[in-house]
C-alpha cells in the first residue's frame, strides 16, 4: 500500500481505562483504505478492546479515534452504517432462523434491497441450504458463518474481524480463508485479529503486534517472514513477562 | 498537616461542639411540651428534636446522593461517584436513626411502635430503595460500570418518593404536621414556643453540620481505598 | 489488488463516508425509526412463540398466586371485592418480574446486545422495542387471568375503566422495568436483584392500580378517583421520560 492513501482508521494517543483498570496505554495507529491490518498479540493485551473502540461500541477513555475522517466520540449513529464486525459471541439469536436474523439486521441497517443481499451473504458463506433452520441447531462453525454473514449484509466498507478463526473446523475455516481473501480483495478496509501468525500473515498487508496495551512492532508483510515473526513475536512477549 | 486535614479537623470540631450544645438543649435545657399530659409523652417528646435533627440528614444524603449521580453521569468524574455513594451511605445511617427514635417516640405518644402512616411508611420505602441502591452496588464488578448504574438508580430513587409520599397519604394520616398545623385529626402535636423553636433550630443546624463533617471523612475514606487499589495493582 | 481490474462500482478511493455506497433505503428518519422499533418487537416475540419460555413460566406463575392468596386470605364472597383488587395486582406486579428477567438475559447471554448497539439504531429504538415486547408479554398474561379471576372470584373485572387501568400500571411497570432489566442483566446475582431494584420505585403504581380497580368494582365514579388516576398517568409520563434519558448510559461502555 502506498503512502499516498487516505487514512480510514486513524488512531492516536488512545487510552481505555475500566475504572481503575488500564487496558490500552497510549496507541498511534493508522489503516489506509483498503489495506487488511492484522493484530496480534497475547490474551489480555486489548486487541479485543481496541476493535470494540473501533466499533463504536466502547469509548475512549482519552487520546482520539477518527473512522472515515470522523471523530469516533462525536459520531452519530450514520457512522455505523459503514463498519461490519464480527467478535467473539456471535451477535445472532438462537430461536430464529439464519434468513431471520438476516432480516432483522437488515432492518436494522435500513437495506433496500434486502433479499438479494441476504440470498448473497448466505451463498458468500455457504449457509443458503440452512438458511431456515433455527440457528439453535447449527453447529459452531455454523454458527461463526452466519456472524461473518451478519457482519458484511451491509456492505461494510470496513470490516473488523476479532478472532474469526477461533473455533472453527478445516471447512469453515477454509471457507472464511477463501472470504477473506476475497473481501479484502474488494478493497474493504480491514482490521482482524488472531493468534494464527502464519494466517494472519496470509491475510494481511500489514501485522501489528499488541502487547499489554502498546503496540510493540509494527511491519509491512512483505518485510518479514513467517517464522521471522515468530521469532519476533516470541521475544517481545517475553521481554514484557520479565 | 495539610490544609485539607487542618479544614477537616475545624469542622470536626464545630460539628461536634455544636451536636454536644443541641443535645444539651434538647434534653435538659428545653422545657417539656405544654400541651403534654402524662409524663412518658413529655420525657419522649425531647427526642423529636433529634428525630429532626437526623431526618435533615437523610434527606440531605439522598440529595446529595441525587446532585452526585446527575454530575456523574454529565462529568464522568470519579469524585462524584464517591460523593454519591458515600451519602447514600450517611442517608441509610440516618435514614435508619430516624425509623428508630421515631419508633421511640411513638410508643408513649401514639402507644404503638408502628403504625402505617404516610411518613412513616414512606420513610421505610425510601430507606429500603437506598437499601437496593447499595445491594446494585455490591453486585456490579467494573468500578465504572458501577458508578454509571448506580447513578441511574439514584436518579430513580430519588424522583419515585415524591409519588411514593402522594400515594400512601392518600390513606388516612394520624403523623402531626408540626409546621403547617392542618391536620386536626393528628395526634401528639404540639405548640411551637420559642424555647422549642430555637432548640429545633440549634438541632438542626448541628446535625446538618455533623453530616458534613462525616462526609469529609466517608469521602476522603473511599479516596484512600481507591488509592490503596491502585497501588495494589503496581504491584502486581 | 485494484489493478487487476476487479475495480467495481464499489470501488472506494475516498475516505470520507459520505462518497460510500451504502445501499440503504431512502426513508424518513421517523419511519425507520419505527420500523426498527417494530423489528425488535417482533424480533422479541418471535423468539417467544417459537420457545414459548417467557409466557408459560408468566402464566403459571400467576395461576400459582392465584392459589397461593386463596389458600392465604380465605377468599370467600364477602371479602373479594376488598381483597382481589390487591391480589390481582400483586399477580401482575409478580408474574411481570419473571418475564422482565428474561428480556435481557435474552440479549445477554449471545452478546445480542452488542449487535443491536452496532448497528445504526438509535439507542431510545432500542429501548422503546425491548419496553414494547415486555408490554406485550404482560398484557397477554393479564388478558388471560383477568377472565379467571372473574370466573373464580366472581367479580366484574371485565370494566373498560379496570382495563385502562391496568394498562396504565402496566405501561409504568414496563417502562422501569425495562431499564432496570438492563442493568439486572449486567449485575453477579441477575435475577434476584431485578425485584429489589423495581420493587420499592412501581410502588405508586402498584398502590394507585389496588385503589382504582376497587374503586371501579364498588361502582366508583372516575371523577372521585382523578387523584389516582393523574398518579397512575404522571408516573407513566416522568419514568418513560427518564427511561428514555438514561437508556445510553446503561447500554454504553
Amino acid at each position: 500500500m502506498s503512502a499516498t492513501q487516505p487514512s480510514v482508521i486513524e488512531v492516536r494517543g488512545l487510552v481505555k481505562s475500566f475504572g481503575r483498570k488500564m487496558v490500552l496505554r497510549g496507541i498511534d495507529m493508522d489503516v489506509s483504505a483498503g489495506e487488511t491490518l492484522a493484530l496480534f498479540g497475547p490474551n489480555g493485551a486489548g486487541k479485543t478492546t481496541l476493535i470494540r473502540i473501533l466499533a463504536l461500541l466502547s469509548k475512549a477513555t482519552a487520546g482520539h479515534v477518527r473512522v472515515g475522517g470522523i471523530e469516533a466520540s462525536r459520531a452519530g449513529a450514520a457512522l455505523r452504517r459503514y463498519i461490519g464486525m464480527v467478535s467473539h459471541a456471535p451477535l445472532v439469536y438462537d430461536s430464529l432462523t439464519g434468513e431471520e436474523n438476516l432480516q432483522f439486521f437488515a432492518r436494522m441497517y435500513d437495506l433496500n434491497d434486502a433479499q438479494q443481499r441476504i440470498r448473497h451473504v448466505l451463498e458468500q458463506v455457504g449457509l443458503t441450504h440452512r438458511r431456515r433452520d433455527p440457528v439453535r441447531t447449527y453447529s459452531r462453525g455454523m454458527v461463526q458463518r452466519l456472524a461473518i454473514a451478519r457482519a458484511i449484509l451491509h456492505d461494510p466498507p470496513i470490516l473488523l474481524l476479532d478472532e474469526p478463526d477461533t473455533g472453527l473446523d478445516q471447512q469453515a475455516a477454509e471457507m472464511l480463508h477463501h472470504l477473506i481473501r476475497r473481501l479484502s480483495g474488494e478493497r474493504r478496509t480491514i482490521v482482524l485479529t488472531t493468534h494464527n501468525l502464519e494466517r494472519g500473515l496470509e491475510w494481511a498487508d500489514r501485522v501489528a503486534l499488541l502487547v499489554d496495551g502498546k503496540i510493540a512492532f509494527e511491519t509491512p508483510c512483505a518485510a518479514i517472514s513467517a517464522g521471522e515473526l515468530r521469532d519476533a513475536y516470541r521475544t517481545i512477549v517475553r521481554g514484557h513477562e520479565t | 498537616m495539610k490544609a485539607r486535614d487542618i479544614a477537616m479537623l475545624t469542622l470536626d470540631v464545630i460539628a461536634g461542639v455544636a451536636v454536644l450544645i443541641a443535645l444539651y438543649m434538647a434534653l435538659v435545657w428545653v422545657p417539656d411540651a405544654a400541651n403534654l399530659i402524662s409524663p412518658d409523652e413529655k420525657v419522649a417528646q425531647h427526642i423529636f428534636y433529634l428525630h429532626m435533627g437526623m431526618n435533615v440528614d437523610a434527606g440531605l444524603g439522598f440529595l446529595v446522593t441525587l446532585i452526585g449521580s446527575v454530575l456523574y453521569l454529565l462529568t464522568r468524574r470519579r469524585i462524584w461517584d464517591m460523593i454519591a455513594v458515600s451519602s447514600a451511605e450517611l442517608g441509610v445511617v440516618f435514614a435508619t436513626a430516624v425509623l428508630a427514635t421515631g419508633s421511640l417516640w411513638a410508643r408513649p405518644t401514639w402507644n404503638t411502635w408502628w403504625t402505617w402512616d404516610p411518613r412513616l411508611t414512606t420513610a421505610a420505602i425510601v430507606w429500603l430503595i437506598y437499601i437496593a441502591y447499595l445491594m446494585l452496588r455490591g453486585a456490579l464488578e467494573g468500578a465504572e460500570q458501577r458508578a454509571r448504574f448506580s447513578a441511574v438508580y439514584g436518579i430513580f430513587a430519588f424522583l419515585s418518593v415524591p409519588l411514593t409520599f402522594m400515594s400512601i397519604r392518600w390513606w388516612r394520616t394520624i403523623h402531626p404536621t408540626v409546621f403547617s398545623g392542618s391536620n386536626p385529626g393528628a395526634q401528639g402535636g404540639f405548640s411551637l414556643g420559642p424555647h422549642i423553636r430555637l432548640t429545633l433550630f440549634v438541632s438542626m443546624i448541628a446535625f446538618a453540620l455533623m453530616y458534613a463533617a462525616l462526609m469529609a471523612h466517608r469521602v476522603r475514606l473511599e479516596q484512600d481505598a481507591q488509592a490503596v487499589q491502585e497501588l495494589k495493582e503496581q504491584l502486581l | 489488488m485494484s489493478e487487476s481490474g476487479r475495480v467495481t462500482a464499489r470501488a472506494r478511493t475516498d475516505n470520507s463516508p459520505h462518497e460510500w455506497n451504502a445501499q440503504t433505503t431512502r426513508v424518513s428518519p421517523a419511519k425507520s425509526y419505527l420500523r426498527k422499533v417494530l423489528a425488535i418487537t417482533w424480533k422479541d416475540v418471535i423468539s417467544e412463540l417459537r420457545t414459548r419460555e417467557i409466557f408459560s413460566a408468566m402464566f403459571v406463575f400467576a395461576l400459582l398466586c392465584v392459589f397461593i392468596f386463596q389458600f392465604a386470605f380465605d377468599l370467600q364472597a364477602e371479602n373479594t371485592r376488598v381483597l382481589v383488587p390487591g391480589v390481582l395486582w400483586v399477580t401482575i406486579v409478580f408474574s411481570g418480574v419473571l418475564g422482565l428477567n428474561r428480556s435481557f438475559v435474552l440479549e445477554a447471554d449471545k452478546g445480542c446486545l452488542d449487535g443491536l448497539l452496532l448497528a445504526p439504531v438509535d439507542r431510545s429504538a432500542i429501548y422503546f422495542g425491548k419496553m414494547l415486547g415486555n408490554l406485550i408479554f404482560m398484557s397477554v398474561v393479564e388478558l388471560i387471568i383477568l377472565p379467571l379471576f372473574m370466573i373464580l372470584f366472581n367479580l366484574p373485572l371485565w370494566h373498560p375503566g379496570i382495563l385502562v387501568v391496568i394498562f396504565l400500571g402496566t405501561l409504568g411497570f414496563s417502562a422501569v422495568g425495562t431499564l432496570f432489566s438492563a442493568m439486572a442483566v449486567n449485575t453477579r446475582t441477575r435475577e434476584i436483584m431485578l425485584p429489589i431494584l423495581l420493587f420499592p420505585v412501581i410502588l405508586p403504581v402498584l398502590i394507585a392500580g389496588v385503589r382504582m380497580t376497587g374503586g371501579f368494582l364498588d361502582g366508583t365514579a372516575l371523577a372521585e378517583m382523578q387523584n389516582w388516576a393523574r398518579l397512575l398517568v404522571g408516573f407513566d409520563i416522568i419514568f418513560l421520560a427518564i427511561a428514555l434519558m438514561t437508556f445510553d448510559y446503561v447500554v454504553e461502555e
